[in-house]
């Protein structure tokens, strides 16, 4: 097997380390990684922080292991190798009427990073998180040898598979179930939401089936907390969409791109292009669910410093309360960007490690320095203080205290990751820094 | 009507690439490699990506017993036969160097191995008066240099044996592109220092397709390729003799 050096990046462009990686290309090269050397496995890395960087270790790259296996048309189920993206799937798919149930927001993350992070998407609260129609698991394990792994056959390591991070082994390829969609286009109604009481309330009263918040990160006083409501469904229109063609970030940004001026006059503009009315439009699926894909590279536009991206959920009880706190804070620091989403989440997850709970999940970009850094820790503690959660994929700042505080079952997981891999060997950047491994 | 098309090397990461395309553009793909299970799994793949038919079938460049079976399953379906032609390998010089007989698996994995197979098909392109062979050859067999001698050699005379093809299935209403790639993002590049202007599969997979369809005779891709490999050619003999490039 051979080896390349090469940096890996977080998105976020704040966290980076050199790594040896293999990239094979047919399943039964990785055992002969894992008799070389055990590695831990890496996507797309569209996570933010570390979570897939091994500094001064070594990465199995998934990418080129992205075939379709099997697909059943008529219970769309759909068997598929973990380097698979989000976007071939409901490219391929969708044409025959079916679309991944769960799609996070960028649909350039394969299928084995989204397992290992079970991400969510715009309808958490109706259908939950991407893990939960994960039927089966093909895993590789230290030894090199092929488990499938099912709730039924080993609940114990489907569920720490989940949302594990990669620490349990190399994901190969999994059964997931996909939806109905009976076409490409799809239905949105925005509405403004002029403050946050107002923008809760109406994303508690939601009853469509994807729902999202763009939230105005820069308004303060009266306004904090205003956005607009996102509300979608499929329609049944056989139109074909109109699909933009993508374009590319050249080069990183000058940092006055998104100065605080720069980003409350675009907020403003951005509030106000929705009537006071609201307004339905009808968009492809790739612009609703990816809205940032068509942009390669967007994350040079916070320039060579990078960003970091806040995201944190918070239950019911202290959602509001918090949410003003945090909001405040980062209206008052004028530090946030453009791109900034509050939703409402669902109870389903997936296993011991996963993001979500019932309540709000905001996330927030904020342009790498060392105001933000002191913002985002604050905003960390806020959230453990509320009970809430810090959204691994996407932390680059939190503590190993906080991380404790925020997963009550990682003892739980830690036991059956320690069966699975004894001697650490699928350990990343992110696992040591939070230290979810070690026991005390 | 629906075309066919003959992956010679299917395991290959463009030949997988192309695979794909030729199953979304809905063809007959017949898919030809020596791991037989794992393209089992490339065939499901172009299945579900839209191909019209998707047959897994074992071929050794080294073994002139496996071009049959090929040729079958791409008669059994009407219409249009192409083929697109990857298979190939590249030993280190060092290790031709320290053992000349290697010398002799390069010629045949890239040179005599897919010529006779195509040497097999032509005829049957002929019957079907049409048809396109894509020959993937390198910008190494441009000109001897003394990194990958043996491999550039190998891939000049398949460059010269393409042309010859295309001379003679021009006469029937078939075509043959002589597609030479810079370097590719591929497993055999994986690791190796001094990759530049990298290009991937995917990249490859659709110029190729584009010049299968405007019928060019040689491709450079990408086609910044075409003025490298022109600097290249023209340095003089003295003077290319004492350089590495």
């Amino acid at each position: 097997m051979s080896w390349k050096t090469d940096t890996l990046t977080g998105w976020g462009r704040v966290l980076s380390g050199t790594a040896q990686i293999a990239r094979p290309e047919k399943p039964s090269s990785i055992a002969r990684v894992m008799s070389d050397t055990p590695a831990p496995a890496i996507g797309a890395q569209r996570s933010y922080g570390d979570a897939a960087i091994n500094t001064d270790g070594k990465a199995v790259d998934m990418n080129r292991l992205d075939r379709f296996i099997s697909f059943d048309a008529k219970t769309g189920v759909l068997e598929a190798e973990a380097g698979v993206s989000i976007t071939q799937m409901l490219e391929t798919f969708a044409p025959q009427g079916w679309m991944p149930t769960v799609m996070p927001g960028t649909g350039f993350a394969t299928i084995g990073g989204c397992i290992a992070n079970d991400v969510h998407g715009k309808n958490h609260h109706g259908v939950g998180t991407f893990g939960q129609h994960v039927l089966s698991i093909e895993l590789i394990g230290v030894d090199g040898k092929t488990k499938v792994v099912t709730p039924r056959k080993n609940k114990a390591l489907y569920e720490a598979t989940i949302g594990g991070l990669g620490q349990t082994g190399i994901i190969v390829s999994a059964k997931l179930q996909l939806t109905e969609c009976s076409s490409r286009l799809i239905q949105v109604d925005e509405r403004r939401a002029n403050n946050l009481a107002e923008f809760m309330q109406m994303l508690k009263d939601s009853t469509a089936t994807y729902c999202v918040g763009w939230i105005d990160g820069t308004a303060n006083g009266q306004s904090l907390g205003r956005g607009i409501l996102e509300e979608a469904e499929l329609t049944k229109s056989n139109m074909a969409p109109k699909l933009r063609k993508s374009r590319k970030v050249p080069f990183n940004a000058p940092s006055f791109a998104l100065s605080p001026p720069t980003v409350r006059a675009f907020n403003r503009m951005y509030f106000n292009r929705v009537p006071a009315t609201g307004r339905g439009v009808l968009r492809s699926l790739e612009d609703f669910f990816f809205p940032l894909d068509k942009i390669h590279d967007w994350n040079k536009l916070y320039g060579k410093r990078g960003f970091h991206q806040f995201q944190c959920v918070l239950p019911d009880d202290t959602a509001e309360r918090t949410l003003r706190e945090m909001l405040r804070l980062i209206a008052d620091a004028g530090l946030a960007s453009p791109l900034a989403v509050l939703k409402r989440t669902g109870p389903g997850r997936a296993g011991p490690m996963s993001f979500t709970m019932e309540g709000f999940t905001l996330a927030l970009d904020f342009p790498n320095s060392a105001k933000s850094v002191a913002l985002v820790e604050k905003l960390n503690e806020l959230t453990t203080e509320a009970g809430g959660r810090i959204y691994f994929a996407k932390d680059s700042l939190a503590t190993a205290a906080q991380a404790k505080q925020m997963y009550p079952e990682l003892a739980a997981w830690q036991k059956t990751v320690k069966t699975a891999d004894p001697k650490g060997r699928f350990k990343t950047d992110l696992v040591r820094r939070l230290k979810l491994r070690e026991s005390k | 009507m629906t075309q066919t098309w003959i992956l010679l090397g299917a395991s290959s990461s463009m030949g997988r690439a192309f695979a794909r395309k030729a199953a979304t553009m809905g063809a007959h793909v017949v898919l030809a490699a020596r791991d037989k299970d794992d393209l089992a799994r490339t065939a499901s793949d172009c299945t579900a990506r839209g191909a019209a038919s998707a047959t897994p079938v074992v071929f050794d460049a080294r073994d002139p017993k496996t071009f049959g079976a090929i040729y079958k399953a791409a008669k059994k379906n009407e219409g249009i036969i192409n083929a697109a032609v990857f298979v190939g390998s590249m030993a280190p010089q060092d290790d031709v160097d320290a053992d000349p007989n290697i010398g002799d698996f390069t010629i045949q994995d890239n040179f005599t191995g897919p010529a006779n197979f195509l040497h097999g098909l032509a005829p049957i392109m002929e019957e079907r008066k049409d048809g396109t062979v894509l020959g993937i050859g390198s910008v190494a067999g441009d000109r001897g240099r003394i990194g990958n001698y043996t491999y550039g050699s190998a891939k000049a005379g398949f460059h010269t044996y393409l042309s010859g093809l295309r001379n003679r299935l021009n006469r029937s209403g078939g075509h043959v592109v002589t597609v030479k790639p810079g370097f590719v993002d591929t497993a055999m590049t994986w690791g190796i220092e001094g990759m530049f202007l990298v290009a991937s599969p995917d990249q490859i997979a659709d110029d190729l397709w584009t010049a299968h369809e405007k019928k060019k005779n040689t491709l450079y891709t990408p086609w910044f390729w075409r003025y490298i490999m022109a600097i290249i050619k023209s340095i003089p003999e003295p003077i290319f003799k004492k350089l590495s490039v």
